[in-house]
């Protein structure tokens, strides 16, 4: 029992790293990108090429696995998502979906479309029994670095100058140009910030929730309710959502597999007709 | 004076409702094909049927201005109904289109209220999540449909009694025509009638449209509905012709599929579904044929490219150019409307 | 004189905001009746109440004696009560004729009609032709709405409001943008609506008020503060410093 739940937060918490990114880009920008998972991807291929192809090892790939993505965010935002911030829903769905496309075929293309396989370095391996709870010790340190992100994030959100600024910007993009503050400067940094967030999750994550091409159109679905449900003008309505729908989706596999994720689906409606805001936000 | 400008007010409206020679033209090239395209017909009567789905993605997307991510949730269900029935016994393929369009109805009806408030992005979700929740139900109960070794065992008996079923694809593509045929005709009917103007209007600014009266709900479901019909019928087609029906069906690529199919050939003027299904369709084969595995690619490509020139440009423009061939003078193209208008 | 349209005690709350505080007001039958006050006063607010847009928070609202509190929008306009916006809403890829003609044929219970083309039916084609000449649009009747004047887009409004044939109008700020030489015409044509159709105006320009009002109400801070003849409010020390921005004690 409690190892499911140790599991699911585990679980919650990699979810989180990975769409909190996409929480920022819809909240501060209010555009809808559907190809954030390509980053998430992007991450995890430059873990598991550096580690099979190159021997290096796992610990020293992460930063790779962020930075990388967060270039690549960065170039994209500054070249292509910046023209469609003004654009409707349905266009950004549109070419987010055509970016998710393409970039399912060239890593197809380029990897072939078989599962990445990474090694974990042993002393990540096995599990540990605390107070007779079955611990895998590599949810252990997932949930750690994640924490430790989630803390640092709401540390730079609320803290710093650079927090607020965004903060400001998210309240009301206009305002806060009028007030002098560099909007599209922090477009971009948040864009590719999450962007290499996304890639920093995809890495940790490839031994959990696996890796091949279609890895942005498979997980699309739960990084949307994510921010869906959690909402977009705070980290942790987001944070919460993450935890629920990690908790939820590896008990209900657990529990009841025949039901699937149909149940999962199914809330996220009933929440998006309800409190179409997300769960955890005042209605404004 | 005041009969001059009476004149003028008819003509103005009713030209709408006219055939143009060139829409004439379009569907007699379609029915030449019949004869004149012997080989091509399985690919062709693919085309019908994308066709026919992107024409009732255009009744709700370019006449209402409800956007979708799910279409392929009434695609999916028709087909599993048609193809469903026609295993367990029930071969008569209208009988199965009769009961995939119900279906299909039942559900576009009852979800079409989820889809009634909320921002463009919250319906995207909801048809999304619709899709999504259909097609694990497809998955568990395997029973049923196969699961994810598809619908086996279908056989269609003769159309009307008549026409067999024949493995030139030359029945299946005449079906597949006239079906979507006569329901163009139906839904051109619809888009120049009053009750497609409200439609119209209601896409434009439904804060005005109740303004003035219009019962924005209904009028909503009422299309909604109408649509979900319509894409079950295409799907009814699919699994009546290609006699065996996948989880592919209710995929999220079927409805992005749809959306790029429509988008292709423009959004609002009812031929954008047909002529993106013809464009679909050929690139599909060219593209294939020269690599296969990465056509996907190629798609993506294009929707991109399509997006960042401007979308709503583009349809515009071949809309304007449809309009010319069609020989029509309708003024007042329409556009999609960015994110509805609020401020009171 | 009957009453068109009433409320008691109506209040609109906005989080801590106080936009209606209490209005209980009548609008009788035929009037010409005017509503001003400074900005922000909740004039708006009150107009999106009477038609439904926005729920009070507490309070009634009747038409011809009849309540349509918590009405739908749309049946209080087919019960007879039309608005035009303060600022334009218009359906901008429509012509003027589908706009008009989408009115009527709706109001005329066309609106379900999915068979027929628009247009077909004679007494829609002479009621659009009769509200085009009525408000001066027969020349832009097949323009793109978008591309119209800026007053003609007002008449336009207001001519799809008239389209509804209501029994009581609500005028949000009609004139608000249109050039000052255009103004007075613009408010002529308003005058000289049907009688029987009871009219409440709401306007900034005061002279433009005067000459059109028989009856005036002025709103401050969300609440009913005086009402009375053009002559009553026109003279009224209190108004004028409500206006000039001071503070008056009551
Ligand atoms: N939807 C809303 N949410 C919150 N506050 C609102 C809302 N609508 C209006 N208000 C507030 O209610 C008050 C009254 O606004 P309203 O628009 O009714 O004023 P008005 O008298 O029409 O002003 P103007 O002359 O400028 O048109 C204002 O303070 C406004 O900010
Ligand atoms: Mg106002």
């Amino acid at each position: 029992m409690l190892t499911i739940l140790f599991d699911g937060i585990a679980y919650g918490m990699l979810l989180f790293v990975l769409a909190c990114g996409l929480a920022v880009t819809l909240g501060l920008m209010n555009f809808v990108n559907l190809a954030h998972g390509a980053f998430a991807m992007a991450g995890g291929y430059i873990t598991a090429v550096l580690m099979n192809r190159m021997g290096v090892p796992f610990l020293a790939t992460l930063p790779l696995a962020f930075i990388g993505p967060a270039i690549l965010g960065l170039v994209l935002e500054r070249t292509l998502y910046k023209r469609l911030y003004t654009r409707s829903h349905l266009d950004q769905v549109l070419f987010s979906i055509g970016l998710v496309f393409m970039a399912v075929a060239a890593i197809d293309y380029s990897f072939g479309s078989q599962q990445q396989l990474i090694q974990l370095p042993s002393w990540l391996q096995g599990r540990v029994d605390i107070l007779g709870v079955q611990v895998g010790l590599y949810r252990s340190f997932i949930i750690v670095i994640c924490g430790a992100l989630v803390v640092a994030l709401q540390l730079i959100l609320t803290k710093t100058r650079f927090g607020s600024r965004l903060r400001a910007a998210v309240d009301d993009p206009r305002v806060a140009r009028g007030l002098g503050i560099n909007v599209s400067l922090i477009f971009a940094t948040t864009f590719a910030f999450g962007s290499g967030l996304a890639g920093l999750g995809g890495a940790l994550g490839a031994e959990i929730l696996g890796l091949d091409p279609t890895f942005p159109l498979k997980f699309m679905i739960y990084f949307l309710i994510v921010v869906t449900v959690g909402g977009t003008t705070s980290i942790t309505g987001p944070f919460l959502a993450s935890l629920l729908l990690g908790i939820a989706d590896v008990a209900g596999k657990y529990y009841v597999p025949s039901v699937g994720a149909f149940v999962i689906y199914t809330l996220m409606i009933v929440v998006l007709v309800l409190r179409p805001q997300g769960l955890f936000e005042r209605a404004r | 004076m005041s009969t001059n400008i009476a004149d003028h007010v008819r003509s103005s409206l009713v030209r709408r409702g006219r055939w143009g020679i060139g829409e004439i033209l379009f569907w007699l090239i379609a029915a030449a094909t019949l004869y004149f395209l012997p080989e091509r017909h399985l690919i062709l009567n693919e085309i019908a049927i994308i066709g026919l789905f992107a024409l009732s993605l255009d009744l709700i997307l370019g006449y209402a201005g409800i956007v979708s991510l799910g279409h392929a949730a009434f695609f999916g269900l028709g087909a599993y109904t048609a193809g469903i029935l026609a295993r367990d016994g029930l071969a008569d393929p209208l009988l199965g289109l009769g009961a995939a369009a119900i279906a299909a109805a039942i559900l576009g009806f009852v979800t079409s209220f989820l889809v009634l408030r909320g921002s463009d992005l919250t319906k995207l979700m909801v048809t999304l999540g619709v899709a999504l929740v259909l097609g694990e139900i497809a998955n568990q109960a395997s029973w049923l449909t196969g699961g994810a070794d598809g619908l086996q065992g279908i056989t269609m008996g003769p159309i009307l009694g008549l026409f067999e079923f024949d493995i030139f694809g030359t029945t299946a593509y005449a079906y597949s025509l006239t079906v979507t045929f006569l329901l163009f005709i139906v839904a051109r009917r619809i888009v120049v009638s009053p009750y497609g103007l409200s439609l119209r209007s209601i896409r434009d600014n439904p804060l005005k449209a109740r303004a003035v009266g219009i019962p924005v709900n209904r009028r909503l479901v009422a299309v909604y509905t109408l649509a979900a019909a319509y894409a079950g019928v295409a799907g009814a087609l699919l699994a009546q012709t290609t006699q065996f029906v996948s989880l592919d069906v209710l995929a999220f690529h079927r409805s992005a599929d749809v959306m790029l199919v429509l988008v292709i050939g423009g959004v609002g003027y009812l031929y954008g579904g047909l002529i993106g299904a013809i464009v679909f369709k050929v690139l599909q084969d060219v593209i294939s044929a020269w690599t296969p595995q990465y056509w996907q690619f190629w798609i993506g490509l294009i929707l991109v490219i399509i997006v960042l020139a401007g979308r709503e440009r583009l349809t515009e423009r071949v809309r304007t150019l449809w309009k010319g061939v069609a020989g029509r003078t309708a003024k007042s193209p329409e556009t999609l409307p960015k994110t509805s208008t609020r401020e009171v | 004189m009957t009453i068109a349209l009433e409320t008691k005690g109506l209040v609109k709350r906005f989080g801590g905001l106080v936009a209606t505080d209490n209005v209980s007001f009548k609008l009788e039958h035929g009037a010409r009746h005017a509503l001003i006050g400074p900005n922000g006063a909740g004039k708006t607010t009150f107009i999106n109440l009477l038609t439904g847009v926005i729920k009070p928070t507490a309070g009634q609202i009747f038409l011809e004696g009849q309540e349509i509190t918590g009405l739908r929008p749309e049946l209080r306009v087919q019960r007879g009560l039309a608005r035009t916006f303060q600022i334009n809403q218009l359906f901008p890829a429509m012509t003027p004729l589908e706009t008009i003609g989408l009115a009527v044929s709706e109001r005329l219970g066309g609106g379900r009609d999915w068979w027929r083309v628009t247009g077909s039916k004679r007494e829609i084609i002479d009621e659009i032709v009769e509200i085009a000449q009525r408000f001066r649009l027969t020349d832009v009747l097949d323009e793109r709405t978008s591309n119209l004047a800026y007053g003609k887009q007002r008449l336009l409004e207001i001519a799809v409001a008239f389209a509804c044939r209501p029994r009581v109008l609500l005028l949000d700020e009609p004139a608000a943008g249109v050039p000052e030489a255009e103004r007075h015409e613009l408010l002529a044509t308003v005058a000289a609506l049907p009688r029987d159709v009871s009219v409440l105006l709401i306007e900034h320009d005061m002279d433009l008020v005067f000459s059109f009002a028989d009856r005036i109400s002025v709103l401050v801070n969300g609440a009913l503060f005086t009402e009375g003849t053009v002559e009553e409010v026109s003279t009224d020390p209190r108004v004028r410093a409500v206006y000039l921005g001071e503070s008056v004690d009551e």
